[in-house]
């Protein structure tokens, strides 16, 4: 009886007290169905009974479904193949008109121009591929490299400093804006890459998942990294590394994502136009009014807006799933 | 769990965390401590003068009807968009999980919103909903409605409702299918067996063993609808039209940058903060234990 129940709670040490830690908990069982499914055994062979009229009604449903989610997509592009009076005209024409080249290049090399002025969307572009890649690479640097000191290493004050950045989980930048926008003033970081992204760089979410994945990595490995003579960064470099693979890629989708995504944050630390983001350029776009807008140009830079992280998302998908599972839990 | 394996180095785990702890010290605990402090401090919009008042800022806080305005439209807004959701998210699952053919083919149509910035999802929706120039807008007043969320403020809020449900389906959706499809087979057959049509073995057996996934994605949806639908509502309407859709985490930066109300808006910081632990505190509590196979 007692064996049982130590054998029952053995199984589950290993996942359990840092899932508690990351604060989400559910099921293996559901994780595990989040995983692509070259990953796991198909478990789904046959339906239960034959209900074709179901079958159809499913299929006309799920059409319906991805007709609404697609729709404001699918308008946004039509939108962004007129010409300006096109737009504007009420209601707009839903099949993708004629302008498609000439507004996109547009966008790309100029930017609007009637009524605000913008950086030409290339540019911001530009500054939202390095933000997005300066927050994953390096979330994930640092998180790595403070996970392996608190699984490999044992010295004074670790819990606290554990506590410390578990702490952060709690506190999310929309609650704390104007503290830290004055912290990032007062260090001149205003207007610079380093202010778009260094706040953002802490990460709890993925210092718990190397965490626990360094958890899993056998003890005889480090073992005999040691007998050896491997130092502790040897072994980082040519054990730890290369077995976190997955995880680093699953992370860096997510992170993308995140980073590109950013809005708050950009549209504080940014006065310059040069140092607009592309999310914020389209905001700043429409800040002139109705009237005024260029629509067909807003919707084009919106395209260009959606289109890498979705494509990171689509050509990713498998990582982008364990990335959600990791993150989240 | 320990390491049995471990290195021994005097500096070098310092300076293994040392980054995030600087990052982490800077741009957390010092902003977090100067939001606590400042929500004690009263001072004048030009910095000239600063009085420690207590509480002051707090009593301030919840006597006055704005912020409780803004207390009731966030938690319409949080549960419109949780409940919406959430049920969309399941029926869409629901119906994937029974078609064999092209389950995959409807989840990768599915998950991209997913990538799509809050910001930018609520430009494509204002751009749908302008009163003039909105393709739904437009069929709206075909049928009648009057719509005009730019004027309107129920109007408004359908509005960022919608943008930000359409924003998190994909999420909802994921786990929802994989809730689904990790219940073991043999209950609904066995259902099946003894004569339970599709609706019945939905309410008695699926939906009761996908309650710990449903509950999680509650929490998480309540989340987004409280912190991460800021730049949706900045950029769908800045709060307005009269505050209609001003939710707690707007109201912090409206009145912090737009305002200059630094007690007032660190004060409603710190509220903030307390929601967040709370909520962490439930997940914690509760999200395992109460909601079980």
């Amino acid at each position: 009886m007692s064996e049982s129940a130590t054998d029952r709670s053995g199984s589950s040490i290993a996942g359990d007290s840092g899932k508690r830690m990351a604060g989400w908990r559910i099921p293996g069982l559901v994780l595990m169905q989040l995983l692509p499914q070259t990953w796991r055994k198909r478990r789904r062979e046959g339906m239960i009974e034959n209900r074709p009229v179901l079958t159809f009604v499913s299929h006309v449903v799920l059409a319906i479904g991805i007709a609404i989610v697609a729709l404001p997509v699918y308008v946004t592009f039509v939108a962004s193949t007129l010409a300006v009076d096109e737009v504007l005209q009420a209601p707009m024409p839903l099949v993708p008109g004629t302008h498609l080249v000439e507004n996109y290049k547009k966008v790309l090399g100029q930017g609007v121009s009637s009524n605000v002025t913008s950086a030409p969307v290339g540019r911001m572009m530009f500054n939202s591929l390095v933000t997005a890649l300066v927050i994953a690479f390096g979330k994930i640097t640092i998180s790595l490299l403070s996970a392996f000191a608190i699984v490999y290493f044992r010295f004074p004050l670790r819990g606290l400093a554990f506590w410390m950045i578990f702490v952060t989980l709690m506190l999310p930048v929309e609650v704390r804006i104007l503290p830290t926008y004055k912290v990032v003033s007062d260090l001149g970081m205003l207007d610079t890459y380093a202010g778009l992204t260094v706040p953002l760089i802490a990460s709890a979410t993925a210092t718990f998942l190397f965490r626990q994945f360094f958890l899993t990595i056998p003890d005889e490995l480090a073992e005999a990294a040691r007998i050896d003579g491997a130092g502790p960064m040897r072994f980082f470099f040519d054990v730890v590394i290369p077995l976190s693979r997955p995880n680093i890629a699953a992370l860096f989708v997510i992170l993308f994502i995140y980073g590109w995504n950013q809005y708050l944050w950009p549209l504080l630390v940014t006065t310059d136009e040069a140092m607009y983001t592309t999310v914020i350029g389209i905001k700043r776009m429409i800040a002139g009014g109705d009237a005024a807008t260029e629509w067909n140009l807003v919707m084009a830079t919106a395209m260009l807006a959606m289109l890498p992280p979705a494509l990171v998302v689509l050509v990713m998908q498998k990582w982008f799933v364990k990335g959600l599972v990791d993150t989240e839990k | 769990m320990e390491k049995r394996a471990r290195f021994r180095s005097r500096w070098l785990p310092y300076a293994l965390i040392a980054p995030q702890l600087a990052i982490t010290i800077v741009f957390f605990f010092l902003p977090a401590s100067q939001a606590l402090y400042q929500s004690l401090l009263v001072q004048d919009a030009f910095g000239m003068n600063t009085q420690f008042v207590w509480f002051e800022n707090f009593q301030a806080l919840f006597h006055d009807d704005d912020y409780l305005k803004s207390f009731r439209v966030t938690a319409v807004f949080s549960v419109l968009v949780a409940s919406i959701g959430l049920s969309v998210s399941l029926v869409l699952a629901v119906f994937a999980d029974r078609v064999l053919r092209g389950a995959a083919v409807y989840k990768t149509l599915l998950i991209w919103p997913y990538a799509v910035a809050p910001a930018v999802a609520a430009i494509l929706w204002l751009f749908l909903f302008n009163p003039t120039l909105g393709v739904v807008a437009h069929w709206l007043k075909g049928l009648g409605i009057p719509w005009d969320p730019l004027l309107d403020g129920t109007d408004a809020l359908i509005m960022v409702v919608i943008a930000a449900v359409w924003k998190q389906i994909s999420y909802n959706f994921l786990f929802f299918l994989a809730g689904l499809q990790s219940i073991p087979k043999s209950l609904i057959e066995a259902a099946a067996i003894d004569g339970a049509g599709p609706v019945r073995r939905f309410a008695t057996i699926v939906f009761p063993l996908l309650s710990p996934t449903t509950f999680f994605l509650l929490v998480v949806n309540i989340v987004y609808a409280f912190f991460d639908t800021f730049a949706i509502i900045d950029a769908a309407t800045s709060g307005g039209p009269a505050q209609a859709t001003q939710i707690l985490v707007y109201k912090v930066y409206a009145d912090g940058f737009k305002g200059l109300d630094l007690g007032g808006s660190a004060a409603q910081s710190v509220v903030l903060m307390a929601i967040v632990i709370a909520l962490t505190f439930v997940q914690f509590r509760y999200v395992e234990r109460k909601v079980q196979y």
